[in-house]
């Protein structure tokens, strides 16, 4: 069927904040699904709360609405806009839930929206637990043995019947969050409480554990009018068992014989048949390995992250096709892109072998329990591709910025064989080097397989790069040849890797391979295994003699992408680099990306010209420019893993536009940097380097507490502390010399004042700042994780003239040309700096968003070398608009056990949400809606835990808090001094005080809100931290800062409500 | 078994080394390519490959080894298997052989460390060609080598895999009459398992003798090479044409063609893989079928309808009769290897 010609305003619910199970890849297809509508002519309404995306970009949607997800908004969005149809599958789980609650509300009826692409009716028979179990009976397909409980004693009972160990799974969650496998009575008690809680619907499904199955997926499609095709299959080199977010995924399957393929394509099929799915559709199946056993896992009516990995392991935009499908268009009337001569009712044929590398944010958090299970832990997720399994491997580990670059790891050579078998039985983020370690040694491949449950396959391929390793350790530099060399480049080995056991520098192995011409080809990625000629520019590396990439001799950028999403480095530096691409675009160059990462809208072929699907390692990014030969290099988009080419890209004399690396040096550089500021007369928090615990005492009586200690050269605040006292300190830098004690320890003095950061764009003369933005919570709260408000909000003109003052003499004295952060703290009257970045940074997509100015635009051509002038731009700040934006960040602890939930130094969110409002009231409370933070309301009960220093301080807020009606339980302390001041507290025993305990009033449910003001943070033996954690894991809201605090009552005394509160498009901020 | 350098020489003179495995010995053979990322195995014992050299664009082949249950043959057909890498460690728990101890049984001759994907593109952009595998790496003479170009003859391949004699498979349903011009055994398996009396007739049989066995319908089934080359079997299923309704795959589909006055053409590289989409022109329905055919039925005579098309690039995939009971599919509805969407269509063949 051609277009339906009635659908003519769409409305496109995004997935929201970045949290774990639910991250870029919805920037991804909700990007391509506005874009493939615009295509046709409809109009696009959006709706997301995530200012970092892509997809909030004015000129996605014909009106774009950064606002809080929840139906009021919708509905007010709606009445606003009155869009036509819904388009329900592109927002992930939450745009599936809300559009599912706006069509049970009736809202959609009232206002005649219809539902575009696949029914509401078809995705609640595949979420809903029960109606899934009934397709799958209707279908005859086999699901596991299991049943849905809505209590602890149903749970109980029937894992009695089918016997342990088995799986809870809760209903409607991301990420399968609140799941887990329980071994007996005493856990399954505990996960299922907490599932239940968990579950939109209050349900559980209880399952038997089909632990060491093989994990197999399948994306489909199916049009209008019953056209199916997959798309691509994937197999789990991890088992059923772990989350298929934690898994190594291999794309297409490898162990699966056609018949067993095809017994699970078609089971497929009959399934999106059966419900008649429009659009994209995901369906898990385990397979037992020892037979044609199989059964459903799951299915997914909506583009996922299994979808976007698909569409990059591909090269088949399954969001696009599927926002077609929804406008009537069959299958076989859309155009493959790639090809541009067939069409996209076939199945791609993939000659290279692609592999997913979770990647999990345990080396910043050290102290979390890493166990991977049924509850997805990892942030982002690399992809590399290869001609083998081999090589698809090993530039999958080195793509994770883990500073590994083959298969040993110095942390499994120290452990015994039996704490690495013991090991390697739980699956954690360690085990693949782990179980490496073993074959190393010689141990069984097949009993690996027995306790993993990998497939040998796997196990083999692992064995034969170790196997290679161990050869190469018998050779020199002296003694390699040629021939073995390019043996090992074509089994993906890095230079690195190579130089690392044949005792050399990698430029050692580089050099020889260009004397020897071992050198790289690139090969497409087509959608038919060469068949057809391709158009798509699309390439990875191999070791083999046909190049399919040339260089053209146009002038031509490239720009470097910023890798997986891991905590401290997220969407928004993808948001830099496609802007950066369009930007050149628009000037008639051909633009070139380099970048690893499958959920982005940087890795969407359309975007450049060339996509190269590659690790950003020195050398992997150099093969690329030696081909490419490249005009000029931008760095200054893709984060710290951009910037730490830069010296090596000048030492090789690659061109690299906009601030020279030696400057950027200067600006990383700690001591060089203060020599700047000294220069120019600019204060910064006194601080010194030391490299003793002695030494750093010895600081500390000059500096005097409290002291902000971290260690040198780290991104995101790891490691980051503030420390009051002697002891306090000993103890953290006799910790920090243990871990690294090649490196200084940094100790600044602790400056307890407002924190200010602006982005700026210089041309080596001007300075612009878009915005000035002012931080709620107080310094000493990583700038990632707190409140941030544009415009400010208490920042006098003088300081306003201070900060353009100070960035201006900063940018030019390091002569920056492009993008710098600053961030400062306003103390006692005076402007410190703290942090200099020169390069983009994560508040860039938001502050371009409510200025309207094009910052990366802007910087982009200067980096070409324009000047601000000639753009229209003088020195100077951006004029203030009258509404105000707040971004609220959005944490992801709940998800990873024994991570510290409070506000600290350290960063730990992993998205944000933005509040768009008329005054500053407004924005906050349309922020911490989006953060889905219940505001407290006369009756809620608020259970407080206050650390003495900060008690006093506190009372203001408790009075506030009283006069609106709340309850309070405390535990001793904090009641007794409440109590002392005239409140009614109620009283909960201490952790150690025996049992109903203040662990217990927040499980059960008998406080709405959680105030826990730490001492002093990650310390997992404090009761603190177990309130903490305790809070978070059963989604109680929890805060932990004064100043967050504070600004609640202020909004609670608002007396805002949710309809009253008016959506604000982007295009109308003022 | 120690690995030997090998190369492979194609007709417009490129080259490729890569190792021997399986049966060495040198070859000569059509180079096709198959785009089917799983069931290596089928396709190896696929007898439509005889003469051919087959190339594999999946990279990694062998990985869950060979069984002696995914045979489409008795033995492997093709000439030659080339691959990127394969498996010595294959693992499935029906896994019974490795890929190069069956290949060597058979006495077919492997290649591995080959960029099938250089190679694919050079058969896409040049059509197919011959090649020459030898282990006599770079000492042929050109002379030598042309002469080895010449001395392939693909015209007798039906003839190398077709039925020797009449055997008969019982069954309680329909007799089918199946004319076996190298046929894949999914396509009697369908068969059977829709209760059909199959007796299998050599691709030479005269219509006399089919009509002594009185079946309900004839069948002609796929086969390598050109079917211009056996004009007895056209000849044959002319004069069934009419009498009994007339089914075919593939190869028998273009018999069929053929005998009923249409032209045959040549691709220039095939249709060979497990992802060709197909539209059913009465529903409207596109389907993902496996195909393996280098040549497609042009010009058909008033009597003759097209049935299916390729979604791709518009060949005709399907005819029907309009007076005549006649239908056939240049697609494989029996899959293996392939999706098994279009395996109703023995249910319409036999209805």
């Amino acid at each position: 069927m051609p277009r339906d010609n009635s659908i003519k305003k769409v409305l496109v619910i995004g997935s929201g904040p970045i949290v774990i199970g639910q991250a870029a890849e919805f920037d991804y297809s909700g990007t391509q699904a506005c874009q493939a509508l615009r295509e046709e002519g409809v109009e696009v309404v959006l709706v997301n709360s995530n200012p970092a995306t892509i997809m909030t970009d004015s000129q996605m949607a014909d009106r774009t609405y950064i606002e809080p997800l929840t139906v009021e908004t919708l509905e007010n969005v709606i009445v606003k806009e009155r869009p036509d149809s819904l388009i329900a599958g592109m927002g992930g789980q939450t745009g599936l839930n809300l559009s599912c609650e706006l069509y049970d509300k009736g809202i959609l009826d009232k206002y005649g929206v219809r539902v575009i692409g696949t029914s509401i009716e078809a995705i609640k028979e595949g979420e809903d637990r029960e109606s899934f179990k009934n397709l799958m009976e209707r279908t005859n397909q086999p699901i596991v043995q299991g049943k849905i409980v809505n209590t602890i004693d149903d749970a109980l009972e029937f894992a009695r019947e089918i016997g342990y160990p088995v799986i809870v799974r809760p209903a409607y969650t991301l990420g399968g969050t609140g799941g887990g496998i329980a071994e007996d009575e005493f856990e399954l008690g505990e996960i299922a409480a907490q599932g239940i809680h968990l579950s939109r619907v209050g349900q559980v499904l209880i399952e038997k554990c089909i632990r060491g199955w093989k994990e197999i997926e399948y994306e489909v499609i199916r049009d209008g009018a019953g056209n199916c095709i997959t798309v691509c299959s994937m197999e789990n080199v991890d088992p059923v068992g772990v989350h298929t977010g934690d898994s190594i995924v291999v794309a297409p399957t490898q162990t699966l014989a056609d018949r067993e393929y095809q017994m699970l394509r078609k089971a497929a099929i009959d399934i999106i048949n059966s419900i008649e799915i429009k659009g994209g559709c995901n369906v898990q199946f385990a397979l037992n390995p020892k037979s044609f056993e199989y059964a459903v896992i799951e299915i997914n009516p909506r583009v996922s992250r299994s979808s976007a990995l698909a569409s990059k392991a591909t090269g088949y935009p399954i969001a696009k096709i599927g926002a077609k499908i929804a406008l009537g268009y069959n299958l076989d009337e859309i155009k493959n892109a790639v090809t541009g001569k067939t069409y996209a009712c076939f199945e791609p044929a993939l000659d290279y072998c692609v592999i997913k590398i979770p990647k999990w944010p345990f080396d910043k958090f050290f102290g979390a329990k890493r166990t991977l299970g049924t509850k997805m832990m990892a942030t982002g997720e690399i992809m590399s591709i290869g001609n083998s399994f081999e090589s698809a491997l090993l530039k999958g580990i080195r793509s994770l910025e883990i500073k590994q670059y083959t298969l040993e790891r110095e942390s499994a050579k120290d452990k015994s064989s039996e704490s690495l078998r013991a090991n390697i039985k739980t699956p954690d983020d360690e085990r693949l080097f782990e179980l490496a370690e073993l074959i190393r040694r010689d141990y069984r491949i097949d009993k690996i397989s027995e306790i993993t449950g990998m497939d040998p396959f796997f196990l083999k391929k692992i064995k034969n790069i170790v196997d290679m390793e161990e050869e190469l350790k018998e050779y020199t530099l002296a003694t390699i040849t040629p021939e073995l060399i390019t043996r090992y480049k074509k089994m993906g080995f890095a230079d690195e890797g190579i130089a690392q056991f044949i005792g050399c520098k990698s430029a050692d192995i580089r050099n020889y391979r260009k004397d020897h011409g071992i050198l790289p080809v690139y090969k497409m990625v087509d959608t038919c295994a060469g068949e057809f000629e391709a158009v798509s520019p699309y390439y990875y590396s191999t070791y083999d003699e046909y190049n399919e990439a040339s260089a053209s001799d146009k002038k031509k950028v490239l720009v470097i992408g910023s890798g997986p999403i891991r905590i401290g480095q997220g969407i928004e530096f993808d948001y830099c680099s496609v802007h950066s691409i369009n930007a050149l675009k628009k000037f008639g160059l051909e633009t070139i990306i380099i970048n690893n990462n499958p959920e982005t809208v940087s890795t969407d072929f359309d975007i450049s010209d060339k996509l190269y699907f590659e690790p950003l390692t020195e050398e992997d990014v150099l093969s690329i420019i030696e081909l490419e030969k490249p005009d000029g290099v931008i760095l200054q988009f893709g984060g710290q893993t951009a910037i730490k080419l830069a010296n090596f890209l000048d030492e090789m004399n690659v061109p690299i536009y906009g601030t020279r690396p030696k400057q950027i040096d200067a600006a990383e550089d700690r001591e060089k940097f203060d020599d700047l500021l000294e220069e120019l007369n600019i204060k910064r928090p006194k601080g010194r380097a030391v490299w003793s615990t002695e030494d750093g005492i010895k600081e500390a009586e000059k500096l005097k507490y409290p002291l902000l200690v971290r260690p040198s050269y780290v991104l995101g605040g790891q490691g980051m502390e503030i420390t009051h006292n002697e002891k306090e300190l000993t103890l953290y830098l006799e910790d920090a010399f243990k871990k690294d004690k090649d490196n200084p320890v940094l100790i600044d003095r602790y400056l307890g004042g407002r924190e200010l950061e602006v982005d700026a764009i210089c041309d080596g003369t001007d300075v612009f700042i878009p915005g000035i933005m002012e931080h709620l919570e107080r310094a000493g709260v990583h700038s990632g994780d707190s409140i941030s408000i544009y415009p400010p909000q208490n920042v006098s003109e003088e300081i306003k003239q201070k900060i353009m003052d100070v960035t201006r003499r900063i940018s030019v004295a390091l002569e920056v040309i492009g993008m710098i952060n600053i961030q400062f703290i306003e103390f006692e009257g005076d402007l410190y700096i703290i942090e200099v970045n020169p390069r983009s940074s994560r508040t860039v997509p938001y502050i371009t968003k409510v200025t309207g100015v094009p910052v990366i635009e802007l910087a982009t051509r200067v980096m070409l070398g324009e000047t601000l002038a000639e753009m229209g731009y003088a020195s100077g700040i951006n004029k203030e608009p009258n509404m105000v934006a707040v971004k609220v960040p959005i944490f992801s602890t709940k998800k990873l056990p024994m991570v510290e939930v409070s506000l600290g130094p350290e960063m730990r969110s992993t998205g944000e949400v933005l509040g768009v409002g008329n005054d500053y009231y407004e924005a906050l409370y349309k922020g911490f809606l989006g953060a889905e933070i219940s505001i407290p309301k006369a009756g809620s009960t608020i259970l407080l835990t206050i650390c003495d220093r900060d008690k006093e301080a506190f009372l203001p807020i408790v009075e506030k808090f009283d006069k609106l009606g709340c309850r309070f339980i405390s535990t001793s302390g904090t009641a007794d001094y409440l109590e002392a001041h005239g409140y009614k507290v109620q009283r909960a025993k201490k952790i150690g005080e025996g049992v109903p305990n203040v662990l217990d009033v927040i499980r059960s449910g008998m406080c709405d809100f959680v105030i826990d003001i730490p001492k002093k943070g990650n310390d997992k033996n404090s009761d603190g931290f177990k309130i903490r954690r305790t809070a978070s894991e059963c989604s109680v809201n929890i805060m932990t800062s004064i100043d967050t605090i504070k600004a609640l009552t202020e909004v609670v005394e608002k007396e805002y409500d949710l309809q009253s509160v008016q959506p604000i498009a982007v295009s109308d901020i003022k | 078994m120690q690995s030997k350098p090998a190369e492979l020489i194609l007709e417009n003179g490129i080259r490729f080394t890569g190792t021997a495995f399986g049966y060495v010995h040198d070859v000569v053979g059509e180079v096709v390519f198959s785009t089917s990322m799983t069931g290596y195995q089928e396709a190896i014992t696929d007898p439509s490959f005889c003469g051919q050299m087959v190339v594999l664009t999946y990279p990694l082949i062998g990985n869950y080894g060979i069984n002696l249950e995914d045979m489409e043959a008795d033995k492997p057909a093709l000439t030659a298997l080339i691959v990127r890498e394969k498996c010595d460690y294959p693992n499935n728990f029906r896994t019974e052989m490795d890929l190069d101890g069956f290949l060597r049984q058979n006495r077919v001759l492997g290649l591995e460390g080959i960029d099938t994907r250089a190679l694919t593109r050079i058969i896409r952009d040049a059509g197919c060609m011959r090649g020459i595998i030898t282990t006599d790496v770079g000492t042929i003479s050109d002379r030598g080598l042309s002469a080895r170009f010449d001395s392939l003859d693909n015209s007798d391949v039906v003839k190398r895999v077709s039925a020797k004699e009449i055997y008969t498979i019982d069954g309680k349903g329909k007799h089918v009459a199946f004319i076996d011009a190298g046929v894949k055994a999914g396509i009697l398996r369908s068969l059977k398992e829709r209760g059909c009396k199959i007796t299998v007739f050599p691709y030479n049989t005269s219509a006399g003798r089919i009509i002594e066995e009185n079946p309900d319908l004839v069948m002609i089934s796929n086969g390598p090479g050109d079917p211009e080359d056996i004009p007895e079997t056209v000849e044959t299923v002319k004069q069934l044409i009419g009498k009994y309704p007339v089914r075919g795959v593939c190869m028998g589909h273009l018999v069929i063609g053929l005998a009923m006055g249409c032209k045959t053409k040549k691709l220039k590289f095939g249709h060979h893989g497990a992802n060709q989409p197909v539209k059913n022109l009465e529903t409207g329905r596109v389907s993902i079928t496996s195909q393996n055919h280098n040549y497609i039925l042009d010009g058909l005579p008033e009597e003759l309808e097209v049935s299916y098309i390729n979604v791709n690039d518009g060949t005709c995939e399907g005819i029907k009769g309009k007076t005549v009971d006649i239908q056939s599919v240049q697609f494989h509805p029996e899959a293996c290897p392939g999706p098994l969407d279009t395996n109703n269509i023995f249910d319409d063949f036999l209805a």
